[in-house]
């Protein structure tokens, strides 16, 4: 504990401000540029796709990133969950705006969040053709905490399966089991939730016709 | 299988307390200078052999600090001029901008901005990435500096602040973040200077995507238990927070530190008891707001079952209270998160806090409240420390003794300062919730009605007092009034808690030891960790139940009985 012996040498106010300075920008070079630029040399040379964010390209188009969510809304494609993202310059709704992640903040009395929900729950219901009183799974029907949540539950893929069918001419089997193909484990069977990426489905689906 | 994942990652955190605790006192403790740290204290000009009392290494804190905060203030303002700045953004606003920097100084991380709509690439290295080791570093050289003081060994020097700085920046935090790092780009995290990518989605439309420098500030992020979001929806964000993996490595390297100082302090004394003790009564407080939170937000919202919602857990679905949540994530993952960073003051989010269940809500605001379930770097070990004198000083008072503590005696001079610190807390956080609410700019703020919107202001100004930086994230916060006095909160949060314990503790270092008698109340046993709970939950219930009914506690009630507020 004790470090080496010496006197106390109680140094000027004035001499501890400007070591105090030249800590600050020592550190700033440090910690602030030397870290960061050698971790983006590193991370550039170790995993040069992930670096620039997991992008996906399909006849040489980048279409999206493999980590991050996307707005479906045509019957032919699975849907993602309820997106309260904004327009980047705030004017209004734009669902998966990747440049301004986003969510309702609403609490759970709030009347906002339940008439979001009714009419969200309409939504699937019909768009589906599910009965009137047939229950939804609660994450196609509220909002992520992002805005850019890429997966859906096994439960809100599979309900979607004879809507997709349908518009693609294929059998509900055939889509299944391709959902089912993209199910994502727990990670190493114990960390997080299954799931189903949905762009990943998507570009498998178009991928087959 | 949420129960398995529970005792998985607190198994592992509790396996790493002995190793890395050993490695801390090592690191905190060796004679010998580094060649790169020789370097750095002749640029910088200062003797690494001064030895400083508490006043000293006060002051030094107080002075690197404000020049820390002078120098990024400056680089703030300038980002419009400065280097790697490819989407264009102009400077914050003065009031914004003096808010962020208090802000990542006193290790709150408390955002008003929205990072990927505020902050250049140079900004969120130069600034935001550099407080983050260096308000990280501060607070766990203040609370070695402060178990110097307990341990008594040397007098009435607590160490040499410039020495601590630098040791734990260079041989603990930079190596680690820089490892984490690399681990999270692989796991599906950017790194990268290039701009923002736009891209064209399978339905034709133009998705244009926030990129940067992410990897490297998420590590010293959760090590440090800063908290800070590179992105505006913070963990939240894929990008943030790619897989289930990432989001157990935040939790345990947010733990990590915390919870190894305490094995760390009992080697200091010489023993480790009383390090397990702390340890033990941390844990024990954690595990039941773990199971508070998960138990509320897996049952969900009623109100939401009702309109056709199914919450249920099954085969093919988590299930819970989901507004707010991501996927990957579910219940149990995203409640041990909450849990852990209101814990571990690092106020990140990987979930909305606002929309959790008044009961669960209530969770993240009393671990706040609390503010010493394992604590982060700093503030939170040292608030335990308050609670056990306190409990040697009301154990003392019932069986009539003078108390001791760690074989020194508490007199008045001690427990005044100690309750200056323990009473600053509470009025900081119920003062100013008070003055919101009772004016009418501070109200328009407001996302929520009723009792949830009084939560977002009592969420707010505990949020900023305890340091921790997470928010019921609907209030607009920013505004000239919320900016200036969460300001203040967080100044009050981290200065009157810091230097008043460093006071004890080098009052208490130059005491001279009591030999331990029949008579000597031990601290290291499982009798006195559980009073400490006991003062630590009484002293809280006190304080903040009447708080806390009028938000969350009401709020909750009303979402059983399924009303629904305009």
């Amino acid at each position: 504990m004790t470090l080496q012996e010496s006197s106390v040498r109680p140094v000027p106010l004035s001499r501890l401000l400007l070591s105090s300075l030249r800590a600050a920008v020592l550190f700033t070079l440090i910690a602030g540029l030397a870290y960061p630029l050698l971790t983006t040399a590193m991370a550039g040379l170790m995993f040069p796709n992930q670096a620039q964010g997991s992008l996906i390209s399909r006849d040489g188009q980048a279409i999206g990133s493999a980590v991050l969510g996307q707005n479906f809304m045509a019957p032919q494609y699975l849907h993602g969950r309820p997106s309260m993202t904004n327009k980047t310059d705030g004017s209004g709704p734009q669902p998966y705006n990747a440049e301004n992640s986003g969510a309702s903040n609403w609490g759970p009395t709030n009347a906002k969040l339940s008439e979001a929900v009714r009419e969200r729950v309409a939504a699937v219901r019909s768009e589906n053709g599910l009965s009137a009183t047939a229950s939804v799974p609660v994450d196609l029907v509220t909002a992520s905490s992002s805005g850019l949540d890429p997966d859906v539950t096994l439960a809100s893929a599979l309900l979607q399966v004879n809507r997709i069918a349908q518009a693609r001419s294929l059998t509900p089997e055939q889509v299944e089991s391709l959902v089912r193909v993209h199910l994502t484990p727990r990670q190493f069977g114990v960390l997080g939730e299954p799931r189903v990426n949905v762009l990943a489905v998507n570009l498998a689906l178009d991928a087959r016709q | 299988m949420a129960w398995l994942q529970f005792v998985l990652l607190l198994g592992i955190m509790t396996a790493l307390v002995v190793p890395v605790g050993k490695w801390l006192h090592g690191v905190v403790s060796g004679e010998r200078h580094s060649a790169a740290e020789r370097l750095t204290y002749r640029l910088v000009g200062i003797d690494p052999d001064e030895r400083m009392d508490w006043k000293r290494y006060g002051l030094v804190i107080v002075v690197s600090n404000l020049a820390s905060l002078l120098f990024a203030y400056l680089l703030l303002r300038l980002q419009g001029l400065l280097p790697w700045n490819p989407a264009g953004l102009n400077a914050q606003a003065p009031d914004l901008a003096w808010n962020t920097v208090v802000s990542f100084m006193t290790n709150t991380n408390w955002q008003a901005y929205s990072g990927e709509q505020s902050l250049s690439y140079f900004s969120q290295m130069a600034v935001i990435t550099t407080f983050m080791f260096i308000s990280a570093a501060t607070g766990f050289a203040a609370a070695v500096a402060f178990m110097r003081g307990l341990a008594g060994r040397s007098g009435d020097h607590l160490g040499n602040f410039w020495v601590d700085l630098t040791r734990i920046t260079y041989r603990i935090l930079l190596p680690i973040s820089f490892v984490l790092a690399l681990i999270f780009v692989w796991q599906g995290m950017p790194q990268t200077l290039q701009g923002y990518a736009s891209v064209t989605t399978l339905e034709g439309a133009v998705q244009r995507i926030a990129l940067g420098p992410v990897a490297s500030l998420e590590s010293i992020k959760h090590l440090g238990t800063n908290g800070g979001g590179f992105f505006s929806m913070n963990a939240a964000h894929p990008f943030e927070n790619p897989t289930p993996l990432t989001n157990a490595l935040h939790i345990l390297s947010m733990l990590l530190l915390p919870s190894s100082l305490t094995y760390a302090f009992g080697r200091m004394l010489g023993n480790v008891r009383q390090g397990w003790v702390i340890f033990g009564g941390m844990l024990v407080m954690f595990v039941g707001f773990l199971v508070t939170v998960y138990s509320f937000e897996q049952a969900g919202n009623p109100i939401l079952s009702r309109l056709g919602a199914d919450q249920t857990m099954t085969a093919t679905q988590a299930g819970g209270n989901m507004e707010g949540k991501e996927v990957r994530f579910g219940i149990a993952q995203t409640s041990l998160f909450a849990t852990t960073t209101t814990a571990a003051t690092t106020g990140s989010v990987d979930s909305m806090h606002d929309s959790y269940t008044g009961m669960g809500g209530l969770v993240p605001m009393t671990q706040m409240m609390l503010n010493n379930v394992f604590g982060g770097k700093g503030v939170g070990f040292i608030n335990f420390v308050q609670y056990l004198i306190l409990g040697v000083f009301m154990a003392g008072l019932m069986v009539g003794r003078t108390p001791e503590f760690l074989g020194k005696k508490i007199e008045a001079r001690e427990v005044k300062l100690v309750m200056l610190a323990v009473l600053a807390h509470p009025l900081s956080i119920l003062g100013f919730t008070a003055l919101a609410i009772s004016l009418p700019g501070p109200l328009a703020s407001l996302n929520n009605p009723g009792p949830h919107g009084f939560s977002e202001v009592l969420y707010a100004y505990t949020s900023g007092t305890a340091n921790n930086g997470s928010a019921f994230a609907g209030l607009n916060a920013n505004t000239l009034f919320y900016n200036v006095t969460i300001g203040l909160a967080m100044l009050i949060g981290r200065y009157l808690t810091l230097l008043p314990m460093l006071a004890v503790a080098g009052l208490l270092a130059t005491k001279r030891r009591v030999p331990v008698s029949s008579g000597t109340l031990a601290t290291d046993t499982v009798l006195f960790g559980s009073l400490t709970v006991f003062v630590i939950l009484i002293v809280g219930a006190l304080t903040f139940l009447p708080a806390l009914t009028l938000g969350p506690i009401a709020d909750h009630l009303q979402m059983i009985k399924g009303v629904v507020l305009k």
